[in-house]
């Protein structure tokens, strides 16, 4: 499909891109890169405009560094860092509308927050006070599927129920570079093509799946495997805020037009552990963290605001306060979170009554009740 | 009153649902045009159309997980297992999905799906086509597990199925498929209750699915001997209505559990636990098991010795009386 489709349209250059070229509006240096077909679609984005999405970043990053210190400091069981992919994450999500909807993995807490997710819900799954941290209707995103690509057929599912509702809402399924290797992943791509379902797929290739190098999953390049399944395919620099954007657009409207789905890949590289349990020394060869550590997407745009003369030092300060604000809201957040009660181990295993569950319920609370305020028997 | 064969009674059940609600999509291989398989869905894609009625791609974790996005959507979708043995790549997705999503998001999101799964053996297939894998399914807290035995439960009970806001596996026993009986479409009885098919006073023989014809052939069989069987048909495997099996028991003092499912870990296992551990000092004997034995199923030539039958079921029967059966002298 991708090859019989005009050169001029976005994402179907994928085909003809060489081994190393991906889409590209802002360079690490911060550098504006001039792209004929993608430039357009971001010609909206003001410095004004991109000034509001580095704030984006930098709180993102702030909330990402506060709540791995969170877990250090024994607050949280567990937090899956997203430094490194705050670019990718903003980029995408900050181009959606609030009807379309986001099924994500685990680590995808930046669209979370661009979704509009209370702070203190972020964390509820990781302190271990609720099974997921908020309603998905009331933000248009589902919570964490931590079952690898599981959630892309979702996605696809869902999306088929928009074309059936005859609206033109897109959902969008994040996953990750390992993720690839999933046979879900693969049956949502067969899935979607079919049906030419208005999804997005943005596989983030953050480089890791823990310790497995993407070329565990992939021999070539993540991108060149969905045109085989029927399916555009866009390879872009995924620690390019302006290019994800641009990217994730040109999918939404193919899919909002009628054109079915998109893929888009975003390479990046995952700067932390896997989760705060991890120990990248044993396996990530710091020349190559190295390297990407100046490819960083919060500089690069730094670089280019400074350049451009919007980002002075009094913006700079302003926006360093709300992430500050933001991270200290989010942390007596975290530490205001209630204690579920004993038997809401029991609700919402059913929508309607279930009388075995009833019956568990009420034993374990007469056996709740055996025992005085003090924890012994009564 | 109308009389229909079991998979007639399905297929009209599924014909209501979608003439009555037109958020219930039918989702499965070679459902639309052959009507399926076993033609449980015959004219269904004609007369509603191939956007409610969809033939699906070969993939059973893309059909439960597409029916998942669905019901995010606000869809009822129904999807059809071609056979028992084939779900097992859709497991994931029913176990950790299907299952959980309502618990996850504390009930704000519903999986008002229904899991059509023809089971069972007796029909002379090859591998992968005779299973009976409903204890992978009761294991799983969070879906609701059913079977039928006659056509008009399995009228009542896809209705049912379809309309519940909870996951539903529907068992269907493909070796009675052809089975015909009156079906009344207005009838109906609570989804968890049992049924009591035949009293009796001697011993309580629970049986669901394709088991509850031989039991009741059981029963006829036993009464000329002047033994009196109680038949119950389960119906609901999770949650088991354990009150009308209790009732039972205490009434006869003996329990025979049958299905054709391997013994170890199965639906048998939990009736003997629970019953025992509800009315212990009314039982005359250690509650009975005839079950399909713990080997993988058989080549069709060896099916009959693998279910069970008339025969092992009245065995059993002899067993909980106190009569010499098979096992008498028996020792490990």
């Amino acid at each position: 499909m991708s090859t019989t489709v005009s050169e001029k349209v976005p994402g179907s250059r994928a085909a003809a891109l060489g081994p190393t070229d991906m889409v590209q509006l802002l360079d690490p240096a911060g550098v504006r890169v001039a792209d004929d077909l993608y430039d357009p679609l971001v010609a909206d984005v003001t410095p004004d405009v991109l000034a509001k999405l580095y704030e984006d970043l930098v709180i993102v990053r702030r909330i990402d560094v506060e709540a791995t210190a969170l877990q250090r400091q024994g607050e949280l069981g567990l937090w899956p860092p997203l430094l490194g992919q705050e670019a990718a994450q903003v980029g995408s999500a900050r181009t959606l509308r609030p009807d379309d909807f986001v099924f994500t993995s685990y680590r995808e807490n930046a669209v979370a927050y661009c979704r509009g997710v209370e702070l203190p819900d972020l964390l509820r799954v990781w302190r271990g006070t609720a099974a997921s941290g908020w309603n998905p209707y009331s933000v248009g995103m589902a919570t964490p599927a931590i079952i690898i690509g599981a959630q892309t057929l979702h996605a696809t599912g869902y999306a088929l129920g928009c074309m059936k509702d005859g609206v033109d809402s897109v959902a969008v399924a994040y996953f990750g570079d390992g993720a690839m290797s999933q046979g879900d992943v693969n049956e949502a791509m067969v899935f979607a093509a079919s049906f030419a379902a208005p999804v997005v797929f943005f596989c983030q290739n953050n480089q890791w799946a823990i310790s497995e190098p993407v070329s565990l999953q992939a021999k070539g390049r993540l991108a060149d495997r969905p045109p085989g399944f029927g399916i555009p395919s866009i390879r872009v620099d995924g620690n390019d805020v302006l290019a994800v954007m641009a990217a994730t657009r040109s999918a939404l409207d193919r899919a909002r037009a009628g054109g079915g789905p998109t893929f888009i890949e975003a390479v990046t590289y995952r700067m932390g552990p896997h989760t705060t349990s991890d120990d990248p020394s044993r396996y990530v060869d710091p020349l190559q963290r190295e390297e990407w550590a100046a490819k960083d997407p919060l500089a690069r745009v730094e670089a280019h605001l400074r350049a451009q003369g919007v980002l002075t030092h009094a913006l700079a300060a302003s926006i360093q306060a709300a992430a500050d604000d933001v991270a200290a809201r989010f942390r007596a957040g975290c530490l205001a979170l209630e204690e579920p009660a004993p038997l809401s181990v029991f609700d919402n295993v059913y929508a309607t009554p279930h009388s075995g569950i009833a019956r568990q319920r009420s034993q374990y609370a007469a056996y709740l009740e055996g025992f005085a305020p003090d924890g012994f028997k009564k | 009153m109308t009389e229909l064969t079991l998979s007639k009674a399905i297929g009209t059940g599924l014909r209501r649902a979608l003439e009555q609600d037109d958020k219930v999509v039918l989702m499965g291989e070679d459902i639309g045009a052959l009507g399926g398989v076993f033609r449980v869905t015959d004219g269904l894609q004609r007369d509603f159309g191939p956007d409610r009625v969809m033939d699906m791609p070969l993939a059973e974790a893309g059909i439960i997980g597409l029916a998942v996005g669905l019901a995010f959507k606000g869809y009822r979708p129904v999807c059809e297992i071609q056979f028992d043995g084939f779900i097992y790549p859709g497991f994931d997705q029913i176990v950790a999905q299907v299952a959980k999503l309502h618990y996850r998001t504390a009930g704000a999101v519903r999986m008002p799906l229904t899991i059509r799964v023809p089971y069972g053996g007796g029909i002379g297939a090859v591998e992968h086509h005779s299973e009976s894998p409903e204890a992978y399914f009761t294991h799983t807290s969070g879906l609701r597990v059913v079977t039928c035995s006659t056509p008009q439960d399995a009228h009542t009970m896809i209705r049912q199925a379809i309309a519940c806001d909870d996951p539903v596996l529907f068992f269907e026993p493909k070796r009675r498929y052809w089975t015909k009986g009156e079906v009344d479409e207005d009838f109906a009885f609570p989804m968890e209750q049992a049924r009591v098919v035949v009293t009796g006073t001697d011993a309580t023989v629970v049986a669901y699915g394709p088991l509850v014809a031989t039991a009741l052939d059981a029963a006829t069989a036993a009464s000329d001997e002047g033994i009196s069987l109680e038949v119950i048909d389960l119906r609901s495997l999770s949650p088991v209505d354990f009150d009308t099996v209790e009732a039972s028991v205490r009434k006869t003092g003996r329990l025979v559990i049958t299905h054709e499912a391997q013994q170890f870990g199965g639906l048998g296992a939990e009736l003997a636990a629970s019953i025992t551990d509800r009315c212990f000092l009314h039982l005359e004997a250690p509650p009975a098991r005839v079950t399909g034995f713990d080997v993988p199923y058989p080549a069709a030539r060896l099916e009959e010795h693998f279910l069970p039958d008339l025969d092992r079921i009245l065995d059993a029967v002899d067993r909980v009386l106190g009569r010499t059966n098979s096992l008498t002298g028996w020792s490990s």
